[in-house]
């Protein structure tokens, strides 16, 4: 098949044809003639691509691949620090707190206590001072009723008096209504 | 007839000199050669410099560290020595295996002069900088440890054709590969046209050509990254002998 084009092919295209007239054979990868040709242009590319890749690009993409690593450490590393120290305002947060509550506990029940004596103190005051007063109360109203009870005496003796007159038309025996008004009264009472 | 092998035809634009009597000219596979250097410098030079990439600076940043793990992975850290190297060749095979896939394009690897001329420079880099860095240690390479005394004669045989016959299977399998596909693709798209010229019933048979040439294109895509692939991993291996010989 190669060889079917040969005549054509030639006069078409020069290298083909120079390759024919230095001993290729029409396959084309197979025509060393065109090897110098070849290799003279891999070179030039090859070294052109080396420089470049070497001199420029890899140094240039790699600087952006370390860049972006290093802002994702950086970051990184900056978040850790402000969980850090979140965490350790929270836990000054909630030691302060629990101070705080006991110190409220105490608080209360300091009052509580201080309330509850001074609430005794008042209580005994006042049962104190109640008694006394019915202590005064149950005196006077004993001396009042000595006092009354000496006076139902002299009235009911007056009292008989008068009757024992009325009934008799004589002055009574003052002795003798004052023993009878004792003896009823001993009996009524 | 279609010709499938007329893709592979050199053309000279004109000539840039002599050396002796052979003249040195610039052909279309200088062309596409230059062609690669410049997409590949665009790519590189033109992408961005964001702290998040966009499409175009994703694809380059993926491409280096692709290559940068391939060379750390096989030849380990101290292949990054190399990471030039292996990115300027990863990328021009690949770029001109990608380019050639269009149609009515060159594919520039599709030369076996190109692919072992490429073996050729990595054959040298690993004996080169083996001496330069292992000096008379580097030929335990040739010599495995832990063979019984008898046989090591053969061995060392079988390893030194081996280590020599490296730049051969190197870059024929890059060109036969590329050289194949283009081949399969140009006999099936020209029965596309030869079926097609046979009127009614010619154009609906074409659909199976055609059918396969479209399918056929996706598989050369895979292998024009592949072989870009494999030879990029085969240059870190070797380059992995030169850097630590004893293996």
């Amino acid at each position: 098949m190669a060889e079917s084009h040969g005549g054509p092919q030639e006069a078409a295209h020069g290298t083909t044809a120079h390759t024919e007239a230095e001993g290729g054979h029409g396959f084309p990868p197979f025509q060393t003639g065109t090897f110098p040709s070849q290799l003279v242009s891999l070179l030039i590319a090859f070294v052109a691509l080396y420089v470049i890749v070497s001199r420029l690009a890899l140094p240039k993409v790699g600087g952006v691949i370390d860049a972006r690593q290093k802002a994702i450490e950086n970051d990184l590393a900056e978040a850790q620090r402000l969980k850090d120290d979140s965490e350790a305002a929270l836990k000054a947060y909630e030691s302060e707190l629990a101070a705080a509550r006991t110190r409220a506990q105490a608080i209360g029940a300091e009052a509580r206590e201080k309330l509850t004596a001074a609430s005794d103190a008042e209580r005994k005051s006042l049962e104190d001072s109640l008694a006394a007063k019915l202590d005064a109360a149950e005196k006077s109203i004993a001396t009042t009723r000595t006092a009354a009870m000496s006076n139902v005496r002299t009235i009911a003796a007056d009292a008989a008096g008068a009757i024992v007159q009325q009934l008799t038309g004589k002055a009574a025996n003052g002795k003798s209504v004052q023993a009878a008004v004792d003896a009823s009264l001993k009996g009524a009472a | 007839m279609i010709d499938p092998i007329e893709q592979f035809d050199l053309t000279k634009i004109f000539t840039i000199g002599h050396i002796g009597n052979q003249e040195i000219a610039f052909t279309n596979s200088t062309a596409y050669m230059l062609l690669a250097v410049a997409v590949i410098a665009i790519m590189t030079l033109g992408a961005g410099r964001q702290l998040v990439p966009g499409r175009f600076q994703s694809v380059v940043e993926l491409s280096y560290e692709f290559v940068a793990n391939t060379i750390r992975t096989s030849a380990g850290a101290e292949g990054m020595k190399f990471f030039p190297l292996v990115f300027s060749l990863f990328m021009f095979i690949f770029v001109s295996n990608i380019v050639g896939i269009i149609p009515y394009t060159f594919t520039v690897s599709s030369h076996i002069i190109v692919t072992f001329a490429l073996a050729i420079l990595v054959f040298l880099t690993v004996i080169l900088y083996g001496f330069y860095k292992n000096g008379l240690k580097f030929f335990k390479l040739f010599v495995p440890s832990g063979i019984p005394v008898v046989i090591l004669p053969l061995v060392v045989l079988i390893e030194i054709i081996s280590f020599f016959s490296r730049p051969i299977s190197h870059s024929v399998r890059l060109f036969a590969n590329m050289l194949a596909g283009h081949v399969t693709l140009k006999v099936f798209a020209s029965f596309v046209t030869m079926l097609g010229a046979l009127g009614f019933v010619g154009k609906v048979g074409a659909l199976l050509p055609l059918g396969l040439t479209v399918a056929l294109t996706a598989l050369e895509l895979m292998v024009a990254f592949l072989q870009a692939y494999v030879f990029t991993i085969l240059t870190c291996i070797y380059l992995n002998d030169a850097i630590h010989p004893g293996h």
